[in-house]
């Protein structure tokens, strides 16, 4: 890991959620996930798959979960909106679905085509009985992922580690 | 129209003689139904009720993280074409331990018979080779059925069987709909090595 050039929050990151369990990291490809990804990707720990579409990567989980293993699914915000039918395994079956949201369409976004989804996040995971966990800033990362790790895959919880624009920076796209 | 022969109540068994080889994770409506049929509803079975086009999503889930497993999917046209881009995830991801067998009567029966897609234009067994899969085959009528057991053992993986049935009654079984009862029991008998 030290000779990583990825971010320290990333591999802060990478190494809580591979201490927690988690073998294999699907996505669909966003800005703010790519760091995340390619440690997962060079980690002979672990596997990354990707994603056609977001609820792809929840069904994912709940395989894995079947046989004993632990898989987290990263996102951009917009991906959440395409998740929803498929978190019924979460309310209905206690399916520990991990979802990493790099969010868009919140603090400091231009792009207007963001900020309809952006802004229904919390809703749409709540109305789906996801646990939500926010992060700011640097700082909360660490201790908000183990919580959330303990929530998911101790306490049997679906959850969502949301990582906010406020953290990440805003795009220029 | 397609010409077809098959009843779906005869594919499963003759595909899958020894069922407890395999993880399996089962469509909702018929798809489900079938399998539940085929198994007695096994604890090697996990049928879906709900979250349409997650089925190719679990059992590639599954593959991944039981490599030593066979993991077999089973679903319909209408749940499968839900989700269709789960293919390519499939082809890319590329488990060695993956088949998927769609159950195609070309219609929606479970909400009334309305016609589906593959009714008609669309052809299963070429968009499954488009998204990569590198083993697909189509069957249609009983004669074929030893050949399509021969290829869910042979055939390089991940495959796809696109077997296209009458569009007649799924097998008769009333299956358990609680989900996480469901999930409990898969996963104890695959965590405690008494499943498959």
């Amino acid at each position: 890991m030290t000779e990583s050039k990825e971010p320290r929050w990333a591999r802060s990151l990478f190494s809580e959620l591979v201490e927690g369990g988690v073998t294999l990291f699907t996505h669909v490809p966003d800005a703010g996930n790519a760091a995340l990804v390619r440690l997962a990707q060079e980690s002979n720990k672990t596997s990354a798959v990707l994603l056609s579409a977001e609820e792809e990567g929840v069904g994912i989980c709940a395989g894995a979960d079947l046989v004993g293993a632990r898989s987290v699914v990263c996102m951009q915000s917009s991906g959440v909106g395409n998740c929803i039918n498929h978190l019924s395994l979460v309310k209905g079956g206690r399916f520990p679905v991990f979802l990493i949201v790099t969010m868009r369409g919140d603090y400091g976004e231009m792009n207007p085509w963001q900020y309809p989804m952006g802004q229904a996040v919390d809703a749409v995971l709540e109305a789906m009985g996801m646990l939500i966990f926010r992060v700011d800033s640097e700082e909360e990362l660490e201790v908000a992922t183990r919580a959330a790790l303990s929530a998911c895959f101790s306490g049997g919880q679906g959850v969502a580690l949301v990582l906010s624009q406020r953290f990440l920076g805003a795009k220029a796209f | 129209m397609v010409d077809v022969s098959l009843d779906r109540r005869e594919l499963l068994p003759a595909l899958f003689p020894d069922p407890s080889e395999y993880l399996m994770v089962s469509g909702l409506a018929g798809a489900s139904r079938d399998a539940a049929a085929l198994t007695s509803e096994a604890d090697n079975l996990f049928t879906m009720g709900g979250a349409m086009g997650a089925a190719v999503s679990i059992g590639l889930g599954m593959a991944l993280c039981a490599p030593d497993k066979k993991v077999a999917v089973i679903t319909g046209d209408g749940e499968l074409m839900m989700n269709i881009g789960s293919l390519a995830t499939v082809a890319s991801a590329a488990p060695i331990n993956l088949s998927i067998v769609c159950i195609d009567n070309g219609q929606h029966g479970e909400t009334g018979g309305q016609k589906g897609h593959t009714a008609e234009r669309t052809n299963l067994e070429l968009m499954a080779q488009g998204a990569g899969i590198p083993g697909a085959l189509t069957i249609s009528h009983p004669e074929e059925l030893v050949a399509a057991a021969r290829f869910l053992t042979e055939s390089p993986a991940p495959r796809f069987l696109w077997a296209r049935v009458l569009p007649g009654p799924p097998s008769d079984w009333k299956r358990n709909w609680n989900l996480a009862d469901c999930r409990t029991r898969f996963r104890d008998a695959v965590l405690t090595g008494s499943g498959s």
